[in-house]
């Protein structure tokens, strides 16, 4: 499903990724670990498109496609979603309001019919029992006041309503309390399916407990240094991150 | 070519139009005169810094046309659907009978050519008694050359059912116009209205329409006054307008700017009562070369009232934004609060906004704030919505139409405030 090859990107003068090789299959999930600066969320933006980041080389295939060439709503149509560290706060806009024109704009580009409002509401109200978000966050302007954890819960729930390929979990579990780490991942974990991958970015092994990786990637200084399955997120908790520098030191 | 000559040629033209003018009578004469006192304001005065309204009429007027007539045989694109209105029509600066319709009783809602109501000396103790010829050039001008005009007024204790349209549609389809028209308002005691004024300019010809407004507002009466500037052809604006508030009156303005080539609102409100509330309220998203100018002053002469005033805009392409907003709270209005904020959003390189609130305070015990912001679209808010997968425009009219709408909030009328939100998608989707 993606195929990334020798991907090196920079910010400004700073180069960030330093040649990044992945492949991500249908039904699997892939653990991105790593300490802080190593490029994880870099990883992910360049992913979603976000227009900050200049990639110098290499190349990301998205079933088939240049993923690279792809406007970020472009993108959202092919099926990537990305849960956002830091969602963004937009007041004036309501969330349902913008749920929908998302869900439609989505499905006219994937040649679907466009949802009326009775249909929406069904579904939207299936979603919600999914990741626990009540109703009343949201009729309220999008994240506009939410706390940490009702962010990350309604990053959760819009990725449940715009049915992605491939989704990438940014940080999701960082400011969350155990309770809604756990709703979180439980409505992560419900959205699995065979057809479906999802990226998880994380610095803790934590999140993994619940969302249980079939691959784990550790990125250092922009690369990706070790792979392995998810006894290596265990490994790493137990080390920390300097059992990493001290080998790379060490190589 | 030398600015001085051009200005000399622009005053003669303006002075031999005078001349030429019939039925002229001592109080016109007065007025021109202290026109040609102020003088048109260049880039030199303060007033008028930003607003090159001189050197516009130089280029673009010959002050020697007639009105060109106009063959309209409908108004009904002018008209807001489904609003069941009371509707006045002026063609070309002229009251037209033949679109005009009231529909409101006469007990209610009293309207008379203004001339008439002079010469009745029905309008007489209001006329320029609060928007005098000293107020701006233009006022001057206006009070010297204008054609028509109306007198509304509305009985003590009564609510006028059915909102007030006024039209005011230019044809330059032939030559150049120029219009002066007046209109005078006056809202006796615990009166209620709703007034709509909306100008609406065709043809390629070069238009200058200049306005003189006065609004009475009698102790607690209340009145919402929204004026719509959509204006398709070259039209040259100056707005002069005047409310003035007595005790426990309230008053919700709106004023949207969506097109013409300059236009200038001097609009002004005297809050000379107490226990006052007023909302006053602009939006002005602007394309191509458009220039609006809101300068606005809430004048408070009494204790105890509440103003709060809030323009927003947008410019897109080379479009020029100016406002200037003055409060005065004068030295017995002890316990006024009055607020202002001014928020702006550039769309290119290439537009602009001129902005600058300004405080006065005489008394000692008062709440006051003002602030104005200038910036641009939120590029994290942008990209949040297009991962979405909404394109690129619409995520623009959404983030647009998000920072707009607060300023349709004071209007109550839900068929006045959808159309209005329509006016507003529109624009901001070709953004």
């Amino acid at each position: 499903m993606l195929v990334i090859n020798n991907l090196r990107a920079k910010i400004g003068e700073q180069q960030i990724l330093n040649g990044i090789n992945l492949q991500v299959k249908a039904g699997e999930v892939h653990a991105i670990m790593g300490p802080n600066g190593s490029g994880k969320s870099t990883l992910a933006s360049v992913l979603a498109g976000r227009e900050e980041y200049e990639v110098t080389e290499g190349e990301v295939q998205f079933d088939g496609k240049n993923l690279l060439e792809l406007e970020p709503e472009v993108r959202a149509g092919e099926g990537i979603f990305l849960a956002f560290q830091y969602p963004v706060e937009i007041p004036g806009v309501s969330t349902i309001n913008f749920m929908k024109t998302a869900l439609n704009k989505i499905r006219a580009y994937r040649g679907q019919q466009s949802l009326d409002a009775v249909a929406f509401l069904q579904l939207m109200k299936e979603k919600m029992k999914l990741v626990e978000i009540d109703q009343s966050l949201l009729s309220r302007s999008l994240n506009e006041g939410f706390s940490g954890g009702e962010k990350k819960r309604n990053e959760i729930f819009q990725m449940a309503m715009l049915e992605p390929k491939l989704a990438i979990l940014d940080e999701t579990d960082s400011g969350l309390d155990i309770d809604a780490l756990r709703i979180v991942a439980n409505g992560v974990n419900k959205l699995r399916t065979k057809n479906n991958a999802t990226i998880v970015v994380t610095h803790y092994q934590r999140l993994l407990e619940y969302i249980v990786p079939d691959f784990v990637h550790v990125l250092y200084k922009g690369k990706i240094v070790k792979s392995g399955g998810k006894e290596l997120a265990i490994a790493l908790e137990a080390k920390g991150y300097d059992w990493i520098k001290n080998e790379m030191a060490v190589a | 070519m030398s600015t001085i000559t051009t200005d000399i040629n622009l005053t003669g033209k303006i002075v031999k139009a005078f001349e030429a003018m019939a039925g002229k009578d001592e109080h016109r004469q007065e007025a021109f005169n202290r026109f040609q006192k102020f003088g048109l304001p260049t880039n030199k005065s303060e007033e008028y810094r930003f607003t090159p309204i001189a050197r516009a009429l130089e280029m673009n007027f010959n002050f020697d046309e007639i009105n060109s007539s106009s063959a309209f045989d409908s108004v009904k694109e002018f008209l807001i659907p489904q609003l069941e209105a009371n509707v006045i029509v002026f063609i070309n600066g002229f009251y037209s009978k033949e679109f005009s319709k009231i529909i409101s009783p006469k007990n209610e809602l009293e309207i008379s050519n203004l001339k008439s109501a002079i010469e009745t000396g029905e309008a007489i103790p209001y006329f320029e008694k609060y928007l005098t010829t000293k107020a701006d050039p233009f006022t001057a001008m206006n009070s010297a050359f204008w054609q028509d005009g109306i007198f509304v007024r509305v009985p003590a204790h009564t609510k006028v059912e059915k909102p007030l349209l006024v039209l005011h549609i230019n044809d330059a389809t032939k030559n150049e116009s120029i219009i002066h028209t007046r209109l005078l308002v006056v809202l006796e005691e615990g009166s209620e209205l709703m007034l709509i004024e909306r100008t609406a300019s065709t043809g390629a010809n070069n238009i200058l329409h200049t306005f003189a407004e006065e609004i009475v507002v009698k102790e607690n009466a209340s009145l919402e006054y929204v004026k719509i500037q959509n204006d398709e052809g070259k039209l040259h604006q100056v707005a002069n307008t005047m409310i003035h508030q007595s005790g426990g009156s309230k008053l919700n303005t709106f004023t949207l700017t969506l097109s013409g080539t300059l236009i200038r609102n001097n609009f002004n409100i005297a809050i000379d009562g107490e226990n006052c509330e007023s909302h006053f309220y602009g939006l002005y998203l602007l394309n191509g070369n458009t220039l609006a100018d809101n300068h606005t002053v809430v004048d408070h002469l009494k204790p105890n009232s509440y103003s709060n005033e809030l323009y927003k805009g947008v410019m897109d392409g080379n479009s020029k934004g100016i406002f200037n907003g003055k409060i005065f709270v004068r030295p017995h209005a002890q316990k006024t609060n009055a607020f202002q904020s001014n928020r702006n959003i550039l769309l290119t390189d290439t537009a602009t906004i001129n902005t600058k609130p300004q405080l006065e305070i005489w008394a000692d015990d008062v709440k006051c704030s003002h602030g104005c912001t200038t910036g641009q679209l939120d590029e994290e808010a942008l990209f949040y919505l297009r991962s979405r997968g909404i394109p690129e425009a619409d995520a623009k009219a959404m983030l647009l139409y998000a920072f707009a709408k607060e300023t349709l909030g004071p209007i109550k009328n839900e068929i006045l405030k959808n159309y209005l939100d329509g006016l507003v998608s529109a624009r901001l989707n070709q953004f």
